[in-house]
Protein backbone atom coordinates (compact mmCIF):
# COMPACT_ATOMS: atom_id res chain seq x y z
CA UNK A 1 0.00 0.00 0.00
CA UNK A 2 2.69 2.43 1.03
CA UNK A 3 4.77 1.55 -2.00
CA UNK A 4 1.88 2.35 -4.38
CA UNK A 5 1.45 5.75 -2.78
CA UNK A 6 5.18 6.40 -3.09
CA UNK A 7 5.29 5.38 -6.77
CA UNK A 8 2.24 7.51 -7.56
CA UNK A 9 3.65 10.58 -5.79
CA UNK A 10 7.13 10.09 -7.26
CA UNK A 11 5.80 9.79 -10.82
CA UNK A 12 3.63 12.86 -10.25
CA UNK A 13 6.58 14.84 -8.86
CA UNK A 14 8.96 13.91 -11.69
CA UNK A 15 6.34 14.45 -14.41
CA UNK A 16 5.36 17.87 -13.07
CA UNK A 17 9.02 18.87 -12.70
CA UNK A 18 9.71 17.87 -16.32
CA UNK A 19 6.57 19.67 -17.45
CA UNK A 20 7.69 22.74 -15.55
CA UNK A 21 11.05 23.09 -17.28
CA UNK A 22 9.58 22.27 -20.71
CA UNK A 23 6.49 24.51 -20.60
CA UNK A 24 6.57 27.62 -22.75
CA UNK A 25 3.97 29.44 -20.70
CA UNK A 26 5.35 30.84 -17.43
CA UNK A 27 2.01 30.58 -15.63
CA UNK A 28 1.80 26.88 -16.54
CA UNK A 29 5.31 26.42 -15.19
CA UNK A 30 4.32 28.00 -11.89
CA UNK A 31 1.18 25.86 -11.59
CA UNK A 32 3.13 22.69 -12.38
CA UNK A 33 5.63 23.68 -9.68
CA UNK A 34 2.69 23.91 -7.25
CA UNK A 35 1.71 20.37 -8.26
CA UNK A 36 5.30 19.24 -7.69
CA UNK A 37 5.36 20.84 -4.23
CA UNK A 38 2.05 19.21 -3.31
CA UNK A 39 3.26 15.76 -4.33
CA UNK A 40 6.49 16.31 -2.37
CA UNK A 41 4.31 17.19 0.62
CA UNK A 42 2.66 13.81 0.14
CA UNK A 43 6.09 12.16 0.19
CA UNK A 44 6.83 14.01 3.45
CA UNK A 45 3.66 12.50 4.87
CA UNK A 46 4.91 9.03 3.90
CA UNK A 47 8.09 9.87 5.84
CA UNK A 48 6.01 10.74 8.94
CA UNK A 49 6.92 14.43 8.78
CA UNK A 50 3.39 15.74 9.27
CA UNK A 51 4.29 19.25 10.40
CA UNK A 52 6.66 19.87 7.50
CA UNK A 53 4.08 18.54 5.01
CA UNK A 54 1.58 21.14 6.24
CA UNK A 55 4.23 23.86 6.26
CA UNK A 56 5.25 22.89 2.73
CA UNK A 57 1.67 23.36 1.52
CA UNK A 58 1.04 26.55 3.48
CA UNK A 59 4.34 28.36 2.94
CA UNK A 60 5.64 27.00 -0.36
CA UNK A 61 2.58 26.08 -2.39
CA UNK A 62 0.60 28.87 -0.73
CA UNK A 63 2.64 31.96 0.02
CA UNK A 64 5.73 31.66 -2.17
CA UNK A 65 3.95 30.44 -5.28
CA UNK A 66 1.28 33.13 -4.93
CA UNK A 67 4.14 35.63 -4.88
CA UNK A 68 5.57 34.06 -8.03
CA UNK A 69 2.21 34.11 -9.81
CA UNK A 70 1.68 37.70 -8.70
CA UNK A 71 4.99 38.77 -10.23
CA UNK A 72 4.27 36.82 -13.44
CA UNK A 73 0.88 38.54 -13.78
CA UNK A 74 2.46 41.91 -12.93
CA UNK A 75 5.11 41.60 -15.63
CA UNK A 76 2.52 40.30 -18.14
CA UNK A 77 5.02 38.19 -20.07
CA UNK A 78 4.34 36.76 -23.50
CA UNK A 79 4.77 33.08 -24.18
CA UNK A 80 8.22 32.18 -25.35
CA UNK A 81 8.02 31.42 -29.05
CA UNK A 82 10.81 28.89 -29.16
CA UNK A 83 12.07 26.94 -26.22
CA UNK A 84 15.01 25.51 -28.12
CA UNK A 85 16.45 28.09 -30.49
CA UNK A 86 19.48 27.80 -32.73
CA UNK A 87 22.15 27.48 -30.03
CA UNK A 88 22.21 23.70 -29.99
CA UNK A 89 25.53 23.04 -28.22
CA UNK A 90 24.31 24.71 -25.04
CA UNK A 91 21.41 22.30 -24.65
CA UNK A 92 23.53 19.26 -25.42
CA UNK A 93 26.04 20.32 -22.78
CA UNK A 94 23.23 20.97 -20.29
CA UNK A 95 21.68 17.53 -20.79
CA UNK A 96 25.06 15.78 -20.70
CA UNK A 97 25.96 17.59 -17.48
CA UNK A 98 22.60 16.63 -15.98
CA UNK A 99 23.01 12.98 -16.92
CA UNK A 100 26.59 12.92 -15.59
CA UNK A 101 25.59 14.45 -12.25
CA UNK A 102 22.58 12.16 -11.87
CA UNK A 103 24.75 9.16 -12.66
CA UNK A 104 27.35 10.31 -10.19
CA UNK A 105 24.82 10.73 -7.37
CA UNK A 106 23.15 7.40 -8.09
CA UNK A 107 26.52 5.64 -8.38
CA UNK A 108 27.72 6.99 -5.04
CA UNK A 109 24.32 6.03 -3.59
CA UNK A 110 24.76 2.49 -4.87
CA UNK A 111 28.15 2.30 -3.18
CA UNK A 112 26.78 2.93 0.31
CA UNK A 113 23.41 1.29 -0.10
CA UNK A 114 23.98 -1.44 2.51
CA UNK A 115 25.20 1.11 5.10
CA UNK A 116 22.06 3.25 4.96
CA UNK A 117 19.80 3.16 8.01
CA UNK A 118 16.50 1.34 8.32
CA UNK A 119 13.30 3.18 9.16
CA UNK A 120 13.45 4.09 12.80
CA UNK A 121 10.46 2.93 14.90
CA UNK A 122 10.28 6.08 17.06
CA UNK A 123 9.58 8.19 13.95
CA UNK A 124 5.84 8.20 14.65
CA UNK A 125 6.38 10.82 17.34
CA UNK A 126 9.32 12.73 15.85
CA UNK A 127 7.47 14.59 13.10
CA UNK A 128 4.68 16.09 15.17
CA UNK A 129 4.40 19.75 16.11
CA UNK A 130 5.15 18.95 19.76
CA UNK A 131 8.38 17.09 19.06
CA UNK A 132 9.59 19.67 16.57
CA UNK A 133 8.67 22.64 18.74
CA UNK A 134 10.33 21.04 21.73
CA UNK A 135 13.69 20.97 19.97
CA UNK A 136 13.16 24.20 18.05
CA UNK A 137 12.52 26.37 21.11
CA UNK A 138 15.27 24.87 23.27
CA UNK A 139 18.35 23.81 21.30
CA UNK A 140 17.77 25.99 18.26
CA UNK A 141 16.29 29.10 19.89
CA UNK A 142 19.14 31.38 18.80
CA UNK A 143 18.96 30.19 15.19
CA UNK A 144 15.20 30.68 15.28
CA UNK A 145 15.61 34.31 16.35
CA UNK A 146 18.24 34.84 13.66
CA UNK A 147 15.69 33.59 11.13
CA UNK A 148 13.33 36.34 12.26
CA UNK A 149 16.06 38.94 11.67
CA UNK A 150 16.80 37.39 8.26
CA UNK A 151 13.15 37.61 7.19
CA UNK A 152 12.90 41.23 8.34
CA UNK A 153 16.07 42.12 6.44
CA UNK A 154 14.74 40.34 3.35
CA UNK A 155 11.48 42.30 3.40
CA UNK A 156 13.26 45.63 3.86
CA UNK A 157 15.77 44.74 1.15
CA UNK A 158 13.04 43.70 -1.28
CA UNK A 159 11.26 47.02 -0.80
CA UNK A 160 14.53 48.89 -1.29
CA UNK A 161 15.32 47.00 -4.52
CA UNK A 162 11.87 46.96 -6.07
CA UNK A 163 10.62 50.48 -5.40
CA UNK A 164 10.76 53.26 -7.93
CA UNK A 165 13.49 55.78 -7.34
CA UNK A 166 11.21 58.62 -6.26
CA UNK A 167 14.08 61.03 -5.62
CA UNK A 168 14.94 61.29 -9.33
CA UNK A 169 11.52 62.55 -10.28
CA UNK A 170 11.83 66.06 -8.92
CA UNK A 171 13.05 68.27 -6.10
CA UNK A 172 9.85 68.48 -4.14
CA UNK A 173 11.62 68.13 -0.80
CA UNK B 1 8.44 -1.16 3.37
CA UNK B 2 10.31 1.32 1.21
CA UNK B 3 14.09 1.53 1.48
CA UNK B 4 15.64 4.97 1.95
CA UNK B 5 17.42 4.58 -1.40
CA UNK B 6 14.21 5.29 -3.28
CA UNK B 7 13.68 8.59 -1.54
CA UNK B 8 17.28 9.59 -2.18
CA UNK B 9 16.99 8.56 -5.84
CA UNK B 10 13.80 10.60 -6.22
CA UNK B 11 15.60 13.55 -4.62
CA UNK B 12 18.54 13.15 -7.04
CA UNK B 13 16.24 12.98 -10.07
CA UNK B 14 14.32 16.12 -9.08
CA UNK B 15 17.56 17.93 -8.32
CA UNK B 16 18.92 17.04 -11.77
CA UNK B 17 15.73 18.17 -13.50
CA UNK B 18 16.01 21.49 -11.68
CA UNK B 19 19.65 21.83 -12.69
CA UNK B 20 18.92 21.13 -16.35
CA UNK B 21 16.11 23.68 -16.16
CA UNK B 22 18.49 26.33 -14.81
CA UNK B 23 20.90 25.61 -17.65
CA UNK B 24 18.47 25.54 -20.61
CA UNK B 25 15.84 28.17 -19.79
CA UNK B 26 16.25 31.87 -20.56
CA UNK B 27 13.27 33.23 -18.66
CA UNK B 28 14.59 34.51 -15.33
CA UNK B 29 11.39 33.62 -13.46
CA UNK B 30 11.48 30.01 -14.66
CA UNK B 31 15.17 29.76 -13.72
CA UNK B 32 14.22 31.01 -10.28
CA UNK B 33 11.48 28.38 -9.97
CA UNK B 34 14.01 25.72 -10.97
CA UNK B 35 16.20 26.85 -8.08
CA UNK B 36 13.21 26.37 -5.78
CA UNK B 37 12.84 22.86 -7.23
CA UNK B 38 16.47 22.06 -6.38
CA UNK B 39 16.00 23.38 -2.84
CA UNK B 40 12.99 21.10 -2.46
CA UNK B 41 14.91 18.08 -3.69
CA UNK B 42 17.54 18.64 -1.01
CA UNK B 43 14.80 19.12 1.60
CA UNK B 44 13.39 15.74 0.61
CA UNK B 45 16.69 13.96 1.20
CA UNK B 46 17.11 15.75 4.55
CA UNK B 47 13.67 14.60 5.67
CA UNK B 48 14.35 11.05 4.44
CA UNK B 49 17.55 10.84 6.49
CA UNK B 50 15.79 12.41 9.46
CA UNK B 51 13.02 9.82 9.32
CA UNK B 52 15.33 6.86 8.87
CA UNK B 53 17.65 7.93 11.69
CA UNK B 54 14.75 8.76 14.00
CA UNK B 55 16.40 12.12 14.67
CA UNK B 56 14.34 15.30 14.47
CA UNK B 57 17.32 17.57 13.71
CA UNK B 58 17.00 17.03 9.97
CA UNK B 59 13.46 18.34 10.05
CA UNK B 60 14.60 21.41 12.00
CA UNK B 61 17.13 22.02 9.24
CA UNK B 62 14.36 21.78 6.62
CA UNK B 63 12.34 24.28 8.66
CA UNK B 64 15.17 26.82 8.49
CA UNK B 65 15.74 26.03 4.84
CA UNK B 66 12.08 26.91 4.18
CA UNK B 67 12.55 30.25 5.94
CA UNK B 68 15.67 30.99 3.89
CA UNK B 69 13.84 29.96 0.70
CA UNK B 70 11.07 32.44 1.53
CA UNK B 71 13.61 35.23 2.03
CA UNK B 72 15.40 34.23 -1.16
CA UNK B 73 12.16 34.23 -3.15
CA UNK B 74 11.29 37.74 -1.98
CA UNK B 75 14.72 39.17 -2.80
CA UNK B 76 14.99 37.31 -6.11
CA UNK B 77 11.60 38.48 -7.33
CA UNK B 78 12.48 42.04 -6.35
CA UNK B 79 15.68 41.77 -8.40
CA UNK B 80 13.71 40.34 -11.36
CA UNK B 81 11.29 43.28 -11.08
CA UNK B 82 14.22 45.71 -11.13
CA UNK B 83 15.71 43.96 -14.19
CA UNK B 84 12.34 44.08 -15.94
CA UNK B 85 12.05 47.78 -15.24
CA UNK B 86 15.42 48.43 -16.88
CA UNK B 87 15.24 46.00 -19.82
CA UNK B 88 11.48 45.51 -20.35
CA UNK B 89 12.26 41.78 -20.54
CA UNK B 90 13.17 38.97 -18.19
CA UNK B 91 15.24 37.18 -20.84
CA UNK B 92 18.61 36.69 -19.18
CA UNK B 93 20.47 36.65 -22.50
CA UNK B 94 19.53 40.31 -22.82
CA UNK B 95 21.06 41.17 -19.45
CA UNK B 96 24.58 41.75 -20.73
CA UNK B 97 25.70 44.96 -19.06
CA UNK B 98 28.64 43.30 -17.33
CA UNK B 99 29.43 40.88 -20.14
CA UNK B 100 32.41 41.34 -22.41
Amino acid sequence: MEIYAFVLLAVLAIASALGMILSKNTVNSALLLVLNLLSLAGVYLLLQAQFLAIIQILVYAGAIMVLFLFVIMLLNLDEEKTLFDKIRAKYVVAFLLGVVILGQILYSLGGVTDMLPELSPDMEFAGTVEALGDVLYTDYLFVFEMTAILLTAAVVGAIMIAQYKTKDKGDTE
Amino acid sequence: MIEIDWYLALSAIIFTIGMIGVLIRRNAIVIFMCVELMLNAVNLSLIAFSAYHGDVTGQILVFFSLAVAAAEAVIGLAIILAIFRNNLSVDITKVNLLRW
